[in-house]
């Protein structure tokens, strides 16, 4: 009987085979797939099991996202946001089964699973604590945050505010509305969230959207200093106080209309530079484009970073100064009106590269990650590109200055401080109302806070102008920053 | 040499022991951050009952083998840690005394079986006995008062506040019965038969009483819908057939008439059917939604998934949340806490428990205990194949207890009884034949 009792246990041995191999397919190789199932109720505990580092500002001073001990054994650590909507779309929420903003781009860092937490977190384990994550502290300064928000959302507009430091590209400010209160889509039931996120979702007015970094916009007269920057490097004799032609009205070659300037305005006929942005003629900037050509403008504009793609860490839109398409065209593109669209940070940078001499530095928003009191990784100020010389950026700066001191930039005047700027209103479609912006730098002599403003579609009519709506933004944003 | 051997058993069993006591701080310290205050009185009762067991084999089995009794105990114990794991997180009918104490009775069954049975061949003489035991055993819950459904299985009967399963027991009696039949029968079975196309079939006569009460059992248990007790029996029979008459012819026709069977069972019984679906598209929503769908299927590798390789760690996970964690389903509970590196180990031991069982068969000197001792190991790991197979979709799943490992008091009972006989059979395996009066090896060696 020996034989076939051999083959019974070869048998045995091919069933035990079998079932370990089996075992080793469903825990090497299906498990990931397996543990991410959404039925799989182990990753919405697993979720609120970690005790998920805090997102604070000002040098972790101030605190907008913490987390707090429910007690509950499921869903034990919560997440809180006490600030609430203004840092909405920087900070983000962490919901049962997604996240946005810091709360999502720093995910691994914030729950701990991070490569450079590995050590951290094996103790962790081993001594039975729950996992703890690290906090990120991030570049904003609350009261201009604060006081970005409280203006931008008094006007009952949509709109952005961001604000840079110019000399290393610090996020200080970045402002989205309309806003949302993040708290009801950090509780642990999937139902709930998902019933304010709809809620959310379908709105009109798109609050999930960042306008900020994640929405393009026509710049109108704003991109007149992208032009002029342009036109003042494609010729080193050039300098504020070239004349250029002014006429009030510009033919616009292949078509049979033409190009007037805003409201019908005149220029005289002959301006100089300095004249022609302050007072935001916009024939003379057209015939700046068509003379420097697509080219060479596209070029300007992309090294003011327009294109390139962007993570601070928070993915950005890349903006467009749109297509070469005819002459007119371009003419158009040159003073903001064609295809060409820019978010709001976009035109903080142009901003910021012109305050910092003509070098645009990256914008970040983490200032630096903190584990148990000590810091594991900082972010350093990096370069992104030279985009004019310090010279020209130095004609640009005092034709921006007239802008504030006699152009239609007044309101962002602060006293006993230099402040450079330049309005912008953005015609959309006939008979809508026009986008207001505002970008912005002080003190001239020592840029600390460069600011882009922009309000979507204005106030209803046509004197919707960024030097009335969006300049008071800007000066109450430059003076929280530098009022410290 | 067996002073030397014993002495490695009783070292094996103090590791045994240990790794179930490191499992159960472990637990305690997943959960609560601390040390279970019970820990010394757990320690030293699972402790003191290994060491009871092991000085009943010593006395009464001494040249059994060494490696049986430790590795039962650690299945068991990593059983019993599971479910005080379980119990702790609040699954109302996982009870670790319950489990405890059945454990304890085992252990006094496996000691009264190795005490009271000093020949196992004696049973042989209870073939048909041990047939009629049998059958009426899996009869039982179909009888009124006694018999219980639950679960929607007829599989229960209450004695006083407790609830055995009379089918553990009945499938040892039965393979007592099928060993004893087929030894008796094996030569005209063998032999005597006419040939029919390619296969010797055996007089109606020879093989009739054990075919009639193999589909009895069979029939009662497909009518109380215990589909894993019938593969179970159905398997260890066509195995124990083989062994006994050497043919493959019967392995063929097992095979077929499973296939058949399982096929004309899927057509008339839609529980039967719905195993299959549910075995096959377990992932589908429709089905992962329905009522007795793939959820708890689905649950459990879940679990396992999320155990990966090294698992979260005891009482760091989340195994209750399968339902029936602490029985059906305790090895992808375990798969979640352990990882694949646990499910392994116990896979291994499992593995080794059946191996020493068969080499005991190997060993074994008269054809009886060769088929006793093949049956039981090759029922052991039959079921073992059937239940993880079942819980990790590797075959559809027909329920059984993982041995030794769920709660259960029935099972625990009867597995601890099939171990006393396989350390029986180990014992008069290798007890060395008595010495030769006149000793013919001196004169050989003197004449060199």
């Amino acid at each position: 009987m020996n034989s076939p009792l051999k083959r019974v246990s070869v048998a045995c041995l091919l069933m035990f085979g079998l079932l370990m191999a089996n075992v080793t397919y469903l825990g090497a190789v299906r498990a990931e797939g397996l543990r991410n199932d959404s039925r799989n109720v182990r990753m919405l505990y697993g979720r609120y099991n970690v005790d998920r580092g805090w997102i604070t500002a000002d040098n972790g001073k101030t605190t907008l996202a913490k987390t707090v001990d429910t007690g509950d054994k499921q869903f034990r650590f919560e997440r809180e946001y006490p600030l609430g909507k203004p840092f909405t779309h920087v900070v983000g929420w962490f919901a049962p089964e997604s996240a946005s903003g810091i709360e999502a781009a720093m995910n691994r860092y914030l729950d701990g699973s991070h490569p450079d937490l590995v050590v951290r977190r094996a103790i962790d384990m081993v001594s039975g604590k729950p996992a703890k994550g690290a906090s990120v502290d991030l570049t904003l300064n609350t009261k201009a945050q604060e006081i970005a928000y409280k203006d931008l959302a008094g006007t009952g507009k949509r709109g952005a505010v961001v604000a840079l430091e110019p000399k290393t590209g610090k996020i200080l400010a970045m402002v989205s509305v309309p806003s949302y209160d993040p708290n009801p889509l950090a509780v642990a039931n999937k139902a709930t969230v998902n019933k304010a996120y709809n809620k959310l979702d379908k709105d009109d007015n798109k609050p999930l959207l960042n306008r900020a970094i994640n929405l393009t916009f026509a710049p109108g007269s704003t991109f007149k200093t992208v032009t002029a920057a342009a036109y003042l490097s494609d010729d080193e004799s050039r300098d504020e106080n070239t004349q250029v032609d002014a006429p009030d009205s510009l033919p616009l070659p292949g078509t049979n209309i033409s190009l007037p300037n805003y409201h019908g305005e005149s220029c005289g006929g002959r301006a100089t530079l300095v004249e022609a942005l302050t007072i935001s003629c916009n024939t003379p900037f057209a015939i700046m484009g068509m003379d420097v050509g697509y080219d060479k403008l596209k070029e300007q504009a992309e090294k003011f970073g327009v294109g390139q793609p962007l993570e601070i860490p928070l993915e950005v839109s890349p903006s467009d100064i749109g297509p070469d398409e005819s002459k007119a065209a371009l003419a158009k593109t040159a003073i903001g009106q064609q295809s060409n669209q820019m978010t709001p940070l976009q035109m903080a940078m142009v901003a910021a590269g012109i305050a910092n001499q003509g070098t645009v530095m990256k914008p970040y928003l983490v200032n630096k990650i903190m584990a148990d009191g000590s810091e594991i990784d900082g972010t350093d100020p990096d370069e992104l590109d030279e985009a004019v010389s310090p010279e020209v950026a130095g004609e640009l700066t005092k034709m921006m200055i007239n802008v504030v001191e006699r152009g239609t930039g007044g309101a962002a005047k602060l006293p006993g401080i230099t402040v450079a700027g330049k309005t912008g209103t953005a015609e959309t479609l006939p008979g809508k109302p026009s986008h207001a912006w505002f970008i912005s730098f002080a003190p001239v002599d020592n840029p600390k806070v460069a600011v882009a403003v922009f309000v979507e579609s204005g106030s209803a009519g046509n004197d919707a102008t960024g030097g009335a709506v969006a300049a008071p933004i800007a000066h109450d944003v430059m003076q929280a920053v530098l009022g410290q | 040499m067996t002073a030397k051997r014993r002495g490695a058993q009783l070292g094996m069993l103090a590791f045994a022991v240990l790794i179930v006591m490191g499992a159960y701080a472990g637990v305690g310290l997943g959960i609560n951050g601390k040390v279970p205050s019970g820990m010394l009185g757990y320690g030293l009762g699972l402790g003191g009952l290994m060491l009871a067991a092991y000085l009943v084999l010593a006395k009464w089995a001494p040249w059994a083998d060494p490696l049986l009794l430790p590795l039962v105990t650690l299945v068991n114990g990593i059983g019993l840690v599971m479910i005080y794991r379980i119990e702790l997180a609040g699954e109302k009918l996982a009870s670790a005394a319950n489990q405890l104490m059945w454990t304890a009775l085992g252990v006094v069954m496996f000691s009264a079986v190795l005490i009271a049975l000093r020949d196992h061949r004696v049973l042989q003489r209870f073939t048909y006995t041990a047939g009629f035991a049998g059958l009426g055993l899996l009869v039982l819950p179909m009888l009124p008062f006694i018999g219980k459904e639950i679960n929607g299985a007829r599989i229960w009967v209450g004695v006083g506040p407790f609830s055995i399963q009379p089918a553990e027991f009945a499938k040892l009696a039965l393979v007592v019965f099928f060993a004893g039949y087929l030894v008796a029968k094996r030569d005209v079975l063998a032999l005597a038969g006419r040939r029919l196309l390619f296969i010797d079939l055996p007089r109606a006569r020879d093989l009739g009483p054990i075919v009639i009460t193999w589909v009895i059992s069979l029939g009662v248990l497909v009518l109380q819908k215990d589909l894993g007790s019938s593969l179970l029996l159905f398997g260890a029979f066509i195995v124990m057939l083989y062994v006994a008459t050497q043919r493959t012819s019967w392995v063929l026709i097992g095979i077929l008439l499973f296939v058949g069977g399982a096929f004309v069972a899927g057509q008339i019984f839609s529980h039967v059917e719905a195993r299959f679906d549910v075995w096959l598209h377990a992932e589908d929503e429709r089905l992962y939604t329905a009522v007795g769908g793939s959820e708890q299927l689905m649950q459990g590798q879940f679990a396992m998934g999320s155990g990966g390789i090294l698992g979260t760690g005891l009482g760091q996970g989340y195994p209750y949340k399968i339902p029936l964690s602490f029985s059906d389903f305790i090895f992808p509970a375990v798969g979640e806490e352990l990882g694949l590196t646990g499910l392994m180990a116990i896979l291994m031991v499992y593995a080794l428990i059946v191996e020493r069982g068969l080499r005991t068969s190997l060993a074994a000197r008269d054809p009886f205990t060769k088929l006793l001792a093949g049956g039981l190991s090759f029922i052991l790991a039959w079921q073992v194949f059937i239940i993880v197979g079942g819980v990790t979709r590797l075959i559809p799943l027909t329920g059984l207890v993982t041995p030794f490992m769920s709660a259960g008091g029935s099972a625990l009972l009867a597995n601890w009884m099939l171990i006393a006989l396989l350390v029986r059979m180990s014992d008069a395996a290798r007890r060395p034949p008595p010495q030769a009066i006149q000793d013919e090896g001196m004169t050989q060696v003197m004449q060199r």
